[in-house]
């Protein structure tokens, strides 16, 4: 099962829980997953169906460019980060 | 040439396909565009570094003989509360307008308020003086620190403090925070040996390119408009344009001209729709080209930094937890680069337990952007004068520590990235094998040697490249990344590797945003790897076709064409590629190869070291480099030369922000040091030669296992220089830059010191 | 404002320009010439992107007066290279990958051409002295070095 990695400013939302193993073979069923275990996760993270755009999710610590589409394996670790400006 | 590895091409040095162009002159830079009735413009900027505009009057300007057009920020569209995400982050699409031309506040000394063009740049700069402003002035905030407070001046008053996707609802210069976390720091320090605790800051910089921004644009009749500018991404420069102005992209061509240096600050944009709305106005082509002080005092700078590192380590010299607090400017609007930082902060080490916890703070300076690994310099300053300190504490070589807790393959950095195959311990031990660290010291009065260690990530990003083969068997190569340091040569000897090319048949040209798809900035140290795979596989495509068009020659099937070492071959028949791209016209036309990529795995971070050796003037405080080599993971060195390039380049940069770089504001805000004369970046005389080692660990998520190397190497100078500079004098700097003064300053002190220990 | 009629000698050609006094050499070099190689990086002083020649003289143009260019004669970076090829300092930077962005370039060209001439044997030290005054900001200025001591090889070498 692939495990979320919460961010430690989004863990009040988990109660404490910092990996939480979710069912999900994208990033979107995983936000699903997370978000029916936590009300309220889903917003932090999405905005008019789309990753908002100063957040970025990292799939096995390289960041995804499919947005909610991306594949996540079932070993994945999934990430929440912040987006970053480029160099 | 052989290159070794079984590569005919690659780890080769051939000139550059640019190259002549480029020392006879004749290479069109931005500024260098010219034009039937070509006007020139001028911008005029705030004197205040914090103001309301009450009134522009613009009158007097537009009655001037000669000035076509006169342009304030009332003259924009309008823009939303939308958030876009144009090439270099994402940002509030008002404060990317608001940058361009002021409408309602100036936010820093320097911030475009209206703009002029005229027949000549002498008329336009008359109108400038002209245009009445009226300005209420307000209380401006220029220390990083002092923004940070409760009762700070507030640049926006209606910013609040974003957490990771919650808006916190307080007010406050603070745009964001946000941490990251692993394990369990607080029981680990506890448990440690040693905690050691220290606390930096590092001023506000420039990449300092020695091209100023330029742009010139034509709005035609038919509502198209072409731009011609020095970007690092023509279709960031689209898009933002495009979002600035209100009008769709398919209405924009950018034109990427040569460009002058970037280093991250030419991904924004300035000037493009000045220029577009001046020709619009005035009918005609308008070019503008910013003063340098201009460049300074409105452009790049990046962040100057509070940072404060915590680190605990066991007796046996394994680190076991880390701690750091890291507060950025961000300049007048919110950035972005301290999550740049947070992951480059602790990334050489492998540490189970650890909280980095940002902060991105506005304040009365320009906007921050990128300034070569953005964030990372700054960080690594930090972590590894802790790191020194804890080694010394432990009685362990400073080199054996840091090979001691080296990240490597599978260590999960603290904001949680778990590491691919990286060449972090192969640098470090590149450092112990070199003849410059097993050399003695240098052991003079007042010298002394220093190593470090720094990182940078790397992206990936989309790229296109498409293959045009000519009938004589060379390739036209098109792709879309403006080339700063000789990545056309680079991208062409991936496309010839491919095909066993001659690197001197393929010729590459960066085009513009009609001429090819999508490209992404140049940034990021992507493009030899980005752009570079595109190469490969529209090399790959080509292939496949010329196999078809063997297979028709020879009236057999496809998969009976073999394609081996630049020859195609089926049974006892053979063609070379350039026999057979004769053969073109009777086999169904032209063969063109086409790729994109965006790669989201792969993206191979890359780690840069260095050794300095330095003599400090016990009498100015100026320090002098005797000795400099810098170590680098390239992943493959495509080209040898402009690899050991990024690496020298880098060093320099960094050893300038170490020694020398920074802005100095004046009692009311405004930018003091806005010339080369006093914002000193190193000349050929301040440095000696820069000696490069180059580690290959291949990056195994790229066909030929390329890392980026354009911008670790700026992240380790100012931390081995405070070393080399600590061993000399005996003290280890908290703050950057290590100029004369401060450098004097810290001997006096110690001396003191020391003088009243022997008298007491 | 009235222009001045300007008699001047560019790369060895006889040239006349009309220019206000206002001007810099390096403005009329560029936007009225078309000598768009020399370059403008600072327009005081401080950069040397603008490096030309003043009657073998290294000058930044932009703090010199075009109408001061009255009887002299100006080589620029167009000036280098003649029909046979390009100048060995040129050949030096290009073998030597001596610039990345190349925006600097042709004042190190002029520089370094300007230093031979008059030193036809530097040391590494005479060197970094000399072109102290052009900035590079992308090579760190190893290349460069090593480009104009082997240029300066060639150059004694074909004497």
């Amino acid at each position: 099962m692939p495990v979320a990695w919460i961010p430690s400013l989004m863990q009040k939302l988990t109660e404490g829980q910092q990996q939480i193993p979710v069912e999900g073979s994208t990033v979107r069923q995983v936000v699903e997953a997370l978000e029916s275990l936590y009300p309220g996760f889903k917003d932090r993270i999405v905005e008019d169906d789309r990753i908002r755009t100063e957040i970025a999710v990292a799939v096995d610590g390289e960041v995804v460019t499919s947005g909610l589409r991306a594949r996540v394996g079932a070993e994945s670790e999934v990430h929440f980060l912040p987006a970053l400006a480029g160099g | 040439m052989s290159a070794g590895n079984g590569y005919k091409v690659i780890g080769t040095r051939p000139v550059r396909h640019d190259g002549v162009d480029k020392v006879t002159g004749r290479a069109v830079y931005g500024g260098d565009t010219r034009l039937s009735g070509l006007l020139y413009g001028q911008v005029l900027r705030s004197p205040h570094a914090h103001a309301r505009i009450k009134s522009i009057d613009i009158s007097k300007a537009q009655a001037l003989p000669g000035v076509k057009a006169v342009l304030t920020g009332a003259d924009l569209p309008k823009t939303g509360d939308t958030i876009v995400d144009l090439g270099e982050g994402p940002a509030r699409l008002k404060y990317m307008s608001d940058n361009v031309l002021a409408t309602d506040k100036t936010l820093y000394s320097g911030h475009p308020v209206a703009a002029v063009c005229a027949s000549n740049v002498h008329i336009a700069e008359e109108a400038l003086d002209l245009i009445e402003v009226e300005y209420e002035v307000l209380e401006a905030v220029l220390n990083l620190r002092e923004a940070m407070k409760e009762g700070a001046p507030q640049l926006h008053p209606d910013m609040t403090t974003q957490e990771f996707g919650e808006d916190t609802g307080r007010t406050s210069n603070l745009a964001t925070h946000f941490q990251h976390k692993l394990g369990d720091p607080d029981t680990a320090f506890a448990s440690a040996d040693v905690v050691i605790e220290r606390e930096f800051n590092t001023a506000t910089v420039h990449q300092g390119y020695i091209e100023p921004h330029n742009a010139t644009a034509m709005w035609n009749a038919d509502g198209q408009i072409t731009i011609w500018t020095s970007t690092q991404g023509s279709f960031a420069a689209r898009a933002q344009t495009g979002a600035v102005l209100d009008i769709p992209v398919s209405k924009i061509k950018v034109v990427p001209q040569e460009i002058g240096g970037g280093f991250g600050g030419k991904i924004p944009i300035y000037l493009e729709p000045i220029a577009a709305m001046l020709s619009k106005a005035s009918g005609q082509p308008v070019k503008l080209i910013m003063t340098r002080p201009a460049v300074f005092e409105s452009t790049g700078p990046t962040p100057g930094s509070h940072i404060k590192i915590k680190m605990g380590a066991n007796k046996d010299g394994k680190i076991v937890a880390a701690e750091a607090y890291i507060a950025f400017e961000s300049g007048a609007y919110p950035g972005g680069l301290v999550g740049a930082a947070a992951m480059c902060v602790f990334s050489c080490y492998d540490i189970a337990n650890g909280l980095i916890d940002c902060y991105d703070v506005v304040l009365n300076k320009p906007r921050s952007f990128a300034y070569r690994a953005p964030g990372s310099t700054q960080a690594c300053f930090a972590t590894e004068h802790v790191v020194e300190l804890l080694a010394a504490e432990l009685g362990i070589d400073p080199l054996e520590f840091r090979l001691k807790n080296s990240a490597t393959t599978g260590t999960r950095r603290i904001d949680g990235v778990v590491y691919p195959k990286m060449g972090c311990k192969e640098v470090l031990e590149a450092i112990r094998d070199s003849e410059h660290y097993k050399s003695a010291a240098p052991s003079g009065p007042n010298q002394g040697r220093g190593i470090s260690l720094g990182y940078w990530f790397n992206v990936g990003l989309q790229s296109a490249c498409t293959a045009s083969v000519n009938n004589d068997g060379t390739v036209s190569l098109s792709e879309g990344s403006t080339d700063i340091g000789g990545s056309r040569t680079s991208i062409a000897m991936q496309f010839a590797e491919t095909l066993s090319l001659d690197v001197d048949d393929v010729r590459a040209q960066v085009v513009d945003t009609d001429s090819i798809g999508h490209t992404d900035v140049t940034g990021g140290s992507r493009v030899t790897y980005a752009t570079g795979w595109a190469a490969y596989k529209s090399a790959l495509d080509v292939q496949a076709q010329m196999c078809e068009r063997a297979a028709q020659l020879w009236e057999v099937e496809v998969d009976q064409v073999a394609f081996e070492e630049g020859v195609f071959s089926s049974g006892d028949k053979s063609y070379t590629f350039k026999e057979l791209s004769g053969h073109l016209d009777e086999t169904g036309g032209p063969v063109i190869g086409r790729a994109t990529v965006n790669p989201d795995s792969g993206v191979g971070g890359s780690f840069a070291a260095n050794i300095a050796d330095v003599e400090v003037d016990p009498d100015t405080g100026k320090v002098q480099v005797l000795r400099f080599t810098v170590i680098q993971d390239a992943g493959k060195a495509i080209h040898p030369s402009y690899v050991e390039g990024q690496m020298q380049g880098g060093s320099a940069q960094g050893i300038g922000w170490a020694l020398n770089e920074e802005y100095y504001y004046n009692k009311d805000g405004q930018l003091d040091n806005s010339s080369y004369l006093d914002y000193r970046i190193p000349t050929s005389l301040d440095l000696p030669m820069i000696e490069t080692i180059i580690v290959e660990v291949p990056n195994p998520g790229h066909p030929f296992g390329v890392r980026g190397v354009g911008e670790a190497n700026i992240a380790p100078p100012p931390a081995a220089m405070a070393g080399a500079i600590a061993d000399a004098i005996g003290v280890r700097l908290q703050e950057l830059p290590m100029k004369p003064s401060n450098v004097l300053a810290a001997t006096q002190a110690s001396e003191g010191q020391a003088a009243l220990a022997a008298g007491g | 404002m009235s222009k001045i009629h300007v008699q001047t000698t560019i790369n060895e050609e006889a040239t006349e320009f009309l220019c206000e006094p206002r001007e810099s050499l390096l403005e009329v070099l560029r936007e009225t010439l078309g000598f768009t190689g020399t370059k403008e990086g600072c327009n005081d002083g401080n950069c040397g992107a603008c490096s030309v020649t003043l009657d073998g003289v290294l000058i930044d143009s932009c703090l010199m007066l075009a109408v001061e260019a009255e009887g002299k004669s100006i080589s620029t970076v167009e000036g280098l290279a003649n029909p046979e090829g390009l100048h060995p300092i040129q050949q030096a930077f290009l073998e030597h990958a001596a610039l990345q962005c190349g925006i600097c370039t042709p004042g190190f060209l002029v520089a370094s051409k300007a230093l031979l001439d008059h030193n036809p044997e530097p040391s590494e030290h005479e060197i970094r002295h000399w072109l102290a005054g052009n900035l590079c900001r992308c090579t760190g200025y190893d290349k460069i070095v090593r480009a104009v001591l082997e240029a300066a090889q060639t150059v004694r070498a074909s004497a």
